[in-house]
């Protein structure tokens, strides 16, 4: 049994080709149906996301996913190979860490990949295609991402600059619950910007735009305020935040703006985005008690320093990763050995059991007492003959030979171990 | 043994300190998760140290600086507690457990008091009131006073730009501020009444001369500062800068009001 990874990612495929590979969230369950019914695949799961398409298996021997690729999406397999990558065993382990703790994702932390793996398991599992070998694959996954969060920053700060507003302002206001936005300048960007900040709960919107008409259908479409752009100043002591865009060649607010708000606001704060070039907002006004300004730059260099912080720590999560992958190796070996175990007892017992029945004719009347000495004593031999053996293939399970050995006592005792279905697979074929 | 629990706590409380200067060169993980358990058992034991020792004694009053800075330093680790129930903001404990550490240190190793209780000629119920609401009183304002050097820590984070770091680890400004805020409110009537119960236990015992006394003056001033922190920040709204200037002051008057009792001749704790 072995576990066999294929697919292709936004490393390894342009967009043309993972669209084409997708599978949608209606097409899951038949996907899955179809692919754990190909030749030697004994589990499967399928996980499609914007950026990643896999198919993932535990197989017999080793099964065919690329002609499956092809044949079930319709594809030329010539020209999906060299977008496809193919992970067997140990690689396929590490793939998997690797994708749940998120650091194969294109933004390294991002947090909405564990929540997909985990969607795409528990589909393949209510359709039955998950048993026990990638039952504890991936609930080691989900272990080793909850680590890896735990344990390293990875996930702790924005690396976009919507998200950088949107954390900042959580820095000043706590919750933006109640808190009210004012786009000055309603463009792409203002409205990126500011549908990020409600998505955060920000309570209520206000627009102005130099062109009345387009603030009036943005505050339609989010449901906010829109204020005719001589108002300003007046409504802008109604602001917690003020996302500033406009094309205005001199700044809106300067230092005399920050000083009439601040004491009209009773000293709450007032965060400036600032994402007009040339500035909508005097870089004095960042001076004044209270008043918290950014610009793009700003922003950028926030998103650059987190970014560098994140690469630092995936480094730290890439070790974590290392060693989980051990340690789940080291697991399935010494767990492969079991049905040997229990196999070789299995035959010695009924050996036992044979050589007492036959001899118990010839023995004649014995106490109950002497039946339980003659028990006591044939399991005596047996359990210290198995001894050594028994040690023998648990310590030697996570040595390089651990094969061969497993094989001779297998071969010796005549012992046809079949993992069947259900059974915990090892990577005993390595 | 009666400084056993109290020494027990000590070690424990240790563990905040480590947590404390290690948060400083952005040491983590490990610590985080083993800080809060430690010493919220710490003060367990320090309140198990403090009970047993008011039973030996039999006196339920703080009858030496030692006693009293024992219960100082439990009150501020309930405070703490109390702080993050509501908050979940740890970093408080960055000043919190230095402090308690230092005030538990002095009383478990200093000398232990055996003389006899001080002779008190007023009502021990009394004594025990005005201990208990100026100490929680002290707490708050502490507390208050750490708030507002946190807040100024992070507006200058957020201000200069530089996210990250430790700094990163500090509570939004908001909940900063309303720490602030929130714990001045509450202290200030434990303020306000401990000081008229000092100031009837005073007038009990000593007649109108008590007032003339170094430390009732400075007490007063400090609970000048306390009200007037307090106003700014109600109705004016004030933040930031000033209100931790105010905040240091009025705790720096209060730290004297509490080391001035060298200098007082009416409160003192060994008689006469």
């Amino acid at each position: 049994m072995n576990f066999q990874l294929i697919g292709v990612n936004h490393n390894s495929a342009p967009l043309e080709v993972r669209e084409r590979l997708a599978v949608s969230e209606a097409q899951l369950p038949e996907a899955v149906r179809t692919l754990v019914k190909q030749p030697g695949v004994e589990e499967g799961m399928v996980l499609s996301t914007c950026n990643r398409v896999e198919l993932l298996t535990s197989t017999r021997q080793s099964a065919d996913l690329r002609g499956f690729l092809g044949t079930y999406f319709g594809l030329n397999a010539e020209a999906l190979n060299s977008h496809i990558y193919e992970f067997q065993q140990r690689e396929a382990v590490r793939h998997v860490f690797r994708v749940a703790s998120s650091l194969d994702s294109m933004v390294v932390g991002e947090p909405q990949i564990l929540g997909q793996v985990k969607e795409a398991y528990a589909v393949a599992r209510g359709l039955g295609a998950i048993h026990s070998a990638l039952e504890a694959l991936l609930s080691r996954a989900f272990a080793v991402a909850k680590r890896v969060r735990s344990e390293t920053a990875i996930g702790s700060s924005s690396v976009s600059i919507a998200s950088v507003a949107v954390e900042l302002a959580e820095k000043i206001f706590g919750s933006l619950e109640n808190k009210t936005v004012y786009l000055v300048g309603a463009g792409k960007m203002a409205e990126l910007a500011a549908r990020h900040l409600m998505a955060r709960g920000a309570g209520k919107l206000l627009i102005s735009n130099r062109t009345h008409q387009r603030a009036v259908e943005l505050a339609d479409a989010f449901g906010g305020q829109a204020i005719p752009f001589d108002q300003l100043y007046h409504m802008a002591s109604h602001a917690d935040i003020i996302l500033t865009s406009t094309g205005a060649s001199e700044p809106l607010f300067r230092r005399e703006h920050g000083e009439s708000l601040r004491s009209r606001r009773k000293n709450n704060p007032v965060f400036f985005i600032d994402i007009a070039v040339p500035r909508n907002v005097d870089p004095e006004v960042n001076r004044l008690d209270g008043m918290f300004v950014y610009d793009v730059d700003d922003f950028q260099t926030v998103a650059a320093t987190n970014s560098a912080e994140r690469k630092k720590e995936a480094e730290r999560a890439e070790k974590i990763v290392e060693i989980e992958v051990d340690r789940f190796a080291s697991r399935m070996r010494s767990l492969a050995v079991v049905p040997t175990i229990l196999s070789l007892q299995e035959y010695c017992e009924t050996i036992r059991q044979a050589e007492i029945d036959r001899i118990r004719g010839r023995l004649g009347q014995i106490s109950s007492d002497q039946e339980a000495a003659i028990e006591a004593m044939t399991r005596a031999i047996i359990n210290k003959l198995l001894h050594t053996p028994i040690t023998t293939l648990k310590s030697s399970a996570s040595e390089p030979e651990a094969a061969t050995i497993h094989d001779m006592i297998r071969r010796i005792f005549n012992l046809n171990v079949k993992s069947g279905r259900g059974k915990t697979p090892g990577e005993s074929g390595e | 043994m009666p400084l056993f629990w109290l020494r027990v706590a000590l070690t424990l409380y240790g563990v905040g300190l480590v947590y404390a200067l290690a948060s400083l060169w952005e040491g983590r993980a490990m610590l985080t998760r083993i800080t809060l358990p430690a010493v919220g058992l710490g003060m367990t034991f320090h309140f198990v140290a403090l009970i047993e020792n008011a039973m030996t004694s039999g006196v339920w009053t703080p009858s030496s600086m030692h006693e009293l800075e024992s219960l100082l330093a439990f009150l501020l680790m309930v405070f703490f507690f109390m702080v993050y129930a509501r908050y979940k903001a740890t970093s408080p404990g960055l000043a919190v457990f230095p402090l308690v550490f230092l005030l538990t240190a002095s009383a478990a190793l200093g000398q232990v008091h055996t003389g006899p209780a001080p002779l008190l000629l007023v009502s021990r119920q009394w004594v025990y009131l005005h201990v208990a609401l100026i100490l929680i009183g002290y707490s708050a304002l502490l507390f208050s006073f750490i708030a507002s050097i946190l807040y100024l820590v992070q507006e200058k984070s957020l201000k200069s730009k530089s996210v990250g770091g430790f700094r990163s680890q500090l509570p939004a400004l908001a909940t900063l501020d309303e720490i602030g805020y929130k714990c001045l409110a509450w202290g200030f009537p434990f303020m306000t009444l401990g000081l008229i119960s000092g100031a009837i236990l005073g007038e009990v015992r000593d007649g109108a001369s008590y007032f003339a006394d170094p430390k009732i003056l400075i007490s007063i001033v400090t609970w000048v500062m306390y009200t007037a922190l307090l106003y700014a920040r109600w109705s004016a709204g004030w933040r930031g800068r000033r209100v931790a200037y105010l905040a240091t002051f009025a705790f720096a008057s209060a730290m004297v009001a509490w080391a001035a009792n060298s200098l007082s001749h009416t409160h003192r704790f060994i008689g006469p």
